[in-house]
């Protein structure tokens, strides 16, 4: 049998503070505390919790970012964190990202051709041909002209850059795209065209998304599965449906109170 | 005499191609002394110059034709002295990011009691005991040990509950609140808004909330403006214009929204095409080239405010059609 596609186990991350006083041992922080998942390809899984709640902290040990101070993350089995420099680039032809901010994540000075196509050009080295074909592939699977390669980000609307970053991330083929708030920063229209994107790319496509974000809504709506995270624990987990609708944990019932409830008709 | 009335506001902003752009086109509201007006829309719809407008703090180069009064004193054409001193006395304004809107070189003492020295001539130890009380009135824990404290040491919640203790310093009339809670945490959210509006009763303030959030609107204010394009394409009492929503704008918007208890996979309503550019208006109703309800009408004049029930309004000429069609999202996208 395959290996899952991602194996989180005992993930655990500690930062040291800078010390108060000299004498004093510096203070630390649990971010992440034994946190376990695993998620099959073309699955999708959802985290929630609040600032501070180790999500983030989740997302860049998963990208390999960051390194775990106990547990693993395996991607196709392989331990993420024991592969060496070239392996790692390797495994990242498997695994992009996409973030919260569309305006800070493209180069201002690159047209959007030359963003989309540079994890191409620097993981697969792939020939100027190539390339441009594949931009044009990948700007089309997220709704964008061919010809829109040609312009610079300034050109477009905030939603229109959240489909170049995500084209961006789909033009190596990736399994699993981690994206961190991708959708809070968006007008509600445009936020629903990038959800339905995201829909369709794991619908048709069988990418699977680690989806973190703290709208409840939005996580309904892409993920198969859900983690409550807070304080670095995951406190509980289920499917979007017996979670939202029967929550067990205080700190679920208290995230789903604070959702504003009138429209949800 | 309404506290503040807006009567055909216009605003035009200087391009960087040197021409000007309208930015705002005939914005008209009022609003009483204890009420609460909510003021939705997407980004670039006007919502913020509205608020900059009244505050007397738009760009530089910024060209304003209409009327903006309060308390019946008109604040167009007047001198920036007098403006300055209408801010934080009798408006006063908070804003979505508490940090930037810090300074964090000062403590939360000299911070807050900067507008009482300056608008009231408290002397600092004065000043210093009233921001005590502020902050307890903010409910931030542990007030007077924060007294001395700088805005780094709070968290985004405690940032903000600073910002509006400044802001309700000298006791103003009314109170203009821009996205002041997109910044932080949800459950954070529902306090930070609960403290503004138990404030706001308190001091009968009126209160004008900026916010893209229309679930969080429907929560808190007794009445709904929607702009687009720099017009309020439609208003009313929340209830109304949230559960009958008259305007085919309002309609997206609503239908755009995920929800909990959505299906997974279930495909949200989209509305086609962009909001317009600034300077690149189109003619008559600016929500038309989107609109799956536009006719050949719609383009050629910019639409009257339609009355659709009482006190109920929509910039639309075919609200009968539109309210004749129940606002599902499966309406919206059938095109």
């Amino acid at each position: 049998m395959n290996p899952p596609l991602l194996h989180v186990e005992g993930l655990g991350k500690r930062y040291r503070l800078s010390r108060r006083l000299p004498w004093q041992a510096a203070p630390e922080v649990q971010a992440l505390d034994g946190v376990d998942f695993t998620l099959l390809a073309g699955r999708s899984l959802g985290i929630v919790g609040e600032s501070g709640s180790g999500k983030s902290t989740l997302a860049r040990i998963v990208m390999a970012l960051e390194r775990p101070s106990a547990g693993r993350v395996r991607l196709d089995g392989d331990d993420l964190h024991a592969l060496d420099a070239a392996a790692l680039r390797a495994k990242r032809q498997r695994l992009q990202m996409v973030f919260q901010d569309p305006y800070g994540s493209l180069d201002p000075r690159r047209t959007v051709g030359h963003s989309v196509a540079e994890p191409l050009a620097v993981l697969q080295g792939a020939k100027a041909a190539e390339q441009a074909e594949r931009v044009a592939q990948a700007l089309h699977e997220v709704g964008l002209a061919p010809a829109d390669a040609a312009k610079y980000p300034h050109e477009f609307s905030g939603g229109q850059r959240q489909r170049i970053a995500i084209a961006r991330a789909l033009i190596v083929r990736p399994a699993l795209i981690v994206a961190d708030e991708p959708v809070s920063a968006l007008d509600v229209s445009v936020q629903a065209q990038v959800l339905n994107l995201m829909q369709d790319l794991r619908d048709k496509l069988g990418i699977s998304f680690l989806l973190i974000s703290h709208d409840l809504a939005v996580v309904n709506l892409i993920a198969d599965e859900v983690l409550v995270l807070q304080a670095g624990r995951v406190v509980e987990r289920g499917t979007p449906e017996s979670l939202f609708a029967r929550p067990q944990h205080p700190y679920t019932q208290r995230l789903l109170a604070a959702v504003p409830g009138v429209l949800s008709r | 005499m309404s506290l503040l009335a807006l009567a055909d506001l216009r605003v035009a902003l200087p391009l960087p191609d040197g021409g000007m752009a309208d930015a705002l086109r005939g914005v008209s509201l009022t609003l009483e002394a204890g009420a609460t007006l909510g003021l939705i829309g997407e980004s670039g719809c006007g919502k913020s110059l509205t608020a900059l407008a009244i505050m007397g703090l738009l760009p530089d180069g910024s060209r304003l034709a209409g009327s903006i009064r309060l308390d019946g004193r008109e604040l167009i054409g007047l001198p920036e002295r007098e403006h300055a001193a209408l801010r934080g006395r009798r408006m006063a304004m908070v804003f979505q990011e508490p940090m930037s809107a810090l300074n964090p070189l000062h403590t939360l003492a000299s911070q807050i009691g900067e507008p009482l020295r300056l608008h009231q001539g408290l002397s600092a130890s004065a000043a210093r005991a009233e921001s005590l009380r502020l902050l307890e009135r903010v409910q931030l824990p542990q007030a007077s040990a924060r007294l001395d404290a700088y805005p780094h040491q709070l968290s985004g919640g405690q940032r903000q509950r600073v910002v509006i203790a400044i802001a309700l310093a000298c006791r103003p009339a009314l109170l203009l609140a821009d996205e002041p809670t997109t910044a932080l945490d949800a459950t954070v959210q529902r306090e930070v808004l609960d403290l503004l509006l138990q404030l706001v009763r308190e001091d009968g303030m009126a209160l004008l909330l900026i916010s893209h959030d229309l679930a969080m609107m429907a929560q808190t204010v007794q009445q709904l403006a929607v702009m687009y394009a720099g017009q309020i394409v439609e208003h009313g009492t929340s209830a109304d214009v949230l559960q009958t929503p008259a305007h085919p704008y309002t309609r997206g918007l609503i239908a755009a929204r995920p929800r909990l208890g959505l299906a997974r996979g279930t495909r949200l309503a989209t509305i086609p095409g962009r909001v317009p550019p600034l300077g690149a208006m189109p003619p008559g109703c600016g929500f038309a080239p989107r609109c799956t309800y536009a006719v050949a009408a719609c383009s050629a004049a910019v639409p009257w405010v339609h009355p659709v029930g009482p006190g109920h309004t929509a910039r639309c000429i075919r609200t009968d059609v539109v309210q004749a069609t129940p606002p599902t999202p499966d309406v919206l996208n059938a095109r």
